[in-house]
């Protein structure tokens, strides 16, 4: 039977399995939104603004591993779009993004609601196409579900002119597709596999370093196994985070700029690191001429152009995570050499000493509240199983570091594009992935603000989600740059005239609440975590001065870390 | 060190750009870049001359086969090879004494003229880098109109080679 391009599309999503496309009509789409109408098959979520599309996308393959479909029109349609795309190349998140397009005879005309999106989102998409011929729809389609979801994930855009979705052709579902020029590794070098068994087991100071490929590679059931069999110390990137259960006693907890002191000793003091589906972000390493300056290092992804990028490697191996976990774990168990008990129990007990030191320690107060308690309170009224979103800054750090992950897909942030507005819309999306699980979404005053029109969204699809504001009344990781490298010169950094978050969430159709001081927050957690069908608001009213600790700051090594005024106060105590 | 990778790609609109804008999103340096389509026309072969250690060219090496629209990759330069570029310069040369010193010239670097005029001549010369600069250095500068390069092109020598 032939099918217009518009029904075929609809029809290819129900095909391929795709719960729910995030988007937003215009003229452009009009007749795939005609066929969404007719066909139906797929939900349609009517998110406010296009970037919300692709958080929202992106939030629901964060938490599935699926990926996320956003639909947008053309010209603005598109543009608004392209942060959410980014943010999703920069993490790879498989996801597919369907942009309209104007009528193939008005393209280069600069018509109506015109732009090049596949030439706007080139450089932050893992590939595009545009579709000139309906014919090739549903096999592009095949071929953009495919390329966003295997190798190493990402978002892939497919721009339809207006006729295409017009036009008529048979339609049969693509069952399969090959790309002659897009073959992903899978399986590794065993020669090479076997190389880096032997450096690991020959180590007398190693350490683990894992990345957002864990996750992606839905291997942190290997990672966890194979790091208990060999007793060694790990850590995770902001993105691995879940990969490896936080409350495991050889979680040395986050590495880089904001992570733990044990964490980041271990890295510079360790004799060989095995990092895996990591890819020594700045962040991670800070100032790369001191970085892990007596390790060997084993490099594991399935991206060979993210080894040997930043850090040069002595073993690599390209492959799908999960499945070199697996040899490396076959080769454990046949090698002769087992590691040197003594050297690891020395090692151990090096790194207990700065465990010790309790680097994320800090002052309690019954005058101001602290974000840090927010969030561990948090952690513990939902039992650390809460689907947490954020957005970017101190709130960000800070939720890395006091909400412990013990499973993977629960932690959704914009580890590497870094986009203020990520947390709302990503919890959409990990809400409609997740119907009745918690999803919290950890946010500032000034992040909530750049996509904070979703509420309105959240009503309209009865998405619970628990928004946990720390309102520090600043943009504070830029207050505490200014801070520590401007002398206190806070240029532009204080937010005057703030909206009443309490009314504005009970315009919106929720429950909005003011928290100010920290001995109502509890109750108040307590309170909103019980309200199951409703989203609540929470506006924390934290205090200013607090700052995110340890850090590393530009041009440093992990071993020269800077801590809290009250750590270093504490420590004096203990002297 | 200057490197010649050759690749073919698929032969569709935007894989120019992609290779093009990985360049300069990622700031490679290039030198020229050539491409064309192939007795296959549905793939291009490219040839990229670029500059860079071993570090940079590994990184260069790897985004471009990471690219979906690109089959293959060589790095032609690693191994003996061929490079060959073409040359059209235009030439003053309205006296005689003129023209019979560009005869000359054109015999001694085994290239052509093509085309003579009352205000001059346009010679083509095919060779590597080295031989059309050579071959500009002794033509008097004052003398050039114009010069256009093609950018070279690049074949490995013996039973290597570049296809699908």
């Amino acid at each position: 039977m032939e099918l217009t391009g518009a029904d075929i599309l609809v029809q290819f999503l129900q095909d391929e399995g795709v719960e729910f496309v995030f988007g937003y009509p215009g003229g452009a789409v009009l007749h795939i939104y005609d066929a969404l109408y007719q066909r139906g098959g797929v939900e349609h979520v009517l998110v406010r603004h296009e970037q919300a599309a692709t958080h929202a996308a992106d939030g629901y393959a964060r938490a599935t591993g699926k990926p996320g479909v956003a639909l947008v029109t053309s010209g603005p349609g598109a543009t608004n779009a392209v942060t959410g795309i980014a943010t999703a190349h920069m993490d790879s998140i498989p996801m597919v993004v369907i942009t309209g397009q104007v009528a193939t005879p008005l393209i280069g005309n600069d018509a109506f609601q015109e732009v090049d999106i596949v030439g706007i989102s080139r450089p932050c998409v893992k590939h595009n196409f545009l579709i000139k011929d309906v014919k090739d729809l549903a096999v592009t389609l095949k071929k953009a579900f495919y390329i966003a979801n295997s190798g190493r994930p990402g978002p892939v855009v497919v721009d339809i002119p207006k006729d295409v979705t017009a036009a008529k052709t048979h339609y049969e579902y693509p069952q399969s597709v090959a790309i002659r020029s897009y073959n992903p590794v899978s399986k590794p070098h065993s020669g090479q596999v076997r190389k880096a068994v032997n450096m690991l087991l020959r180590a007398r100071r190693p350490m683990i370093y894992t990345g957002g490929g864990v996750v992606l590679g839905n291997a942190s059931e290997e990672l966890t196994q194979m790091v208990r069999q060999l007793g060694f110390p790990i850590t995770n990137t902001l993105m691995g985070l879940g990969a490896y259960p936080a409350s495991d006693p050889q979680f040395l907890g986050m590495l880089g700029m904001h992570g733990t002191m044990e964490a980041n000793m271990a890295m510079h003091e360790c004799d060989v690191l095995m990092a895996i589906g990591a890819r020594f972000d700045d962040r991670v390493t800070g100032e790369l001429d001191k970085f892990c300056p007596y390790a060997k290092i084993i490099h594991i992804d399935v991206d060979p152009a993210s080894i040997a990028k930043n850090v040069p490697v002595d073993v690599p191996i390209v492959g799908e995570v999960g499945e070199v976990l697996k040899q490396c774990m076959t080769e454990l168990d046949q090698a002769d050499r087992k590691v040197d008990p003594e050297a690891l129990s020395a090692w151990w007990s090096q790194i207990d000493d700065w465990r010790s030191q309790q680097c994320l320690a800090y002052e309690a107060s019954d005058e101001f509240i602290k974000p840090q308690m927010v969030l561990e309170t948090l952690h513990r009224l939902t039992n650390g199983d809460a689907c947490v979103t954020t957005d970017v800054g101190q709130h960000q750090m800070w939720a890395a570091q006091y909400y412990g992950f013990d499973k993977p897909r629960r932690w959704l942030t914009s580890g590497g594009l870094g986009t203020m507005g990520f947390g709302l819309p990503a919890a959409m999306g990990a809400q409609f992935a997740n119907r009745d699980s918690t999803v919290a979404c950890i946010t500032g005053e000034a992040s909530i603000q750049m996509c904070i029109q979703e509420l309105s969204t959240c009503l309209q699809y009865d998405l619970p989600i628990k928004v946990i504001n720390l309102n520090n009344r600043y943009l504070g990781m830029v207050r505490q740059w200014q801070e520590f490298q401007y002398k206190g010169r806070y240029s532009h950094s204080y937010m005057d005239a703030l909206p009443d978050f309490v009314a504005l969430a009970e315009a919106y159709g929720h429950v909005g609440m003011r928290i100010d001081n920290p001995a109502d927050v509890e109750g108040a957690l307590k309170e909103a975590l019980a309200m199951k069908d409703r989203l609540v608001f929470m506006d924390f009213i934290t205090d200013q001065n607090e700052n995110v600790y340890p850090m590393v700051e530009a041009g440093r090594g992990h071993h020269e870390m800077r801590y809290s005024p009250y750590q270093s106060f504490r420590n004096q105590e203990l002297a | 060190m200057r490197r010649i990778i050759s690749l073919l790609l698929e032969n569709e609109p935007g894989a120019l750009s992609r290779v093009a804008g990985l360049f300069s999103a990622r700031g490679f340096n290039i030198e020229s870049l050539t491409v064309a389509a192939t007795d296959d026309e549905t793939v291009s072969r490219m040839t990229i001359v670029t500059h860079g250690d071993g570090g940079i060219l590994e990184q260069i090496v790897k985004q471009l086969n990471k690219l979906v629209d690109v089959i293959k990759l060589m790095e032609v330069s690693d191994g003996e090879h061929l490079d060959r570029e073409l040359m059209l310069v235009k030439v003053r040369a309205t006296s005689a004494s003129s023209r019979d010193e560009m005869d000359r010239l054109v015999r001694t670097f085994g290239a052509r003229i093509v085309e003579i005029t009352r205000q001059g001549l346009i010679v083509e010369v095919t060779g590597n880098d080295e031989k059309l600069k050579a071959f500009l250095d002794v033509v008097e500068s004052g003398s050039v109109i114009e010069v256009v390069r093609s950018g070279p092109s690049a074949i490995s020598r013996g039973g290597k080679a570049l296809k699908l």
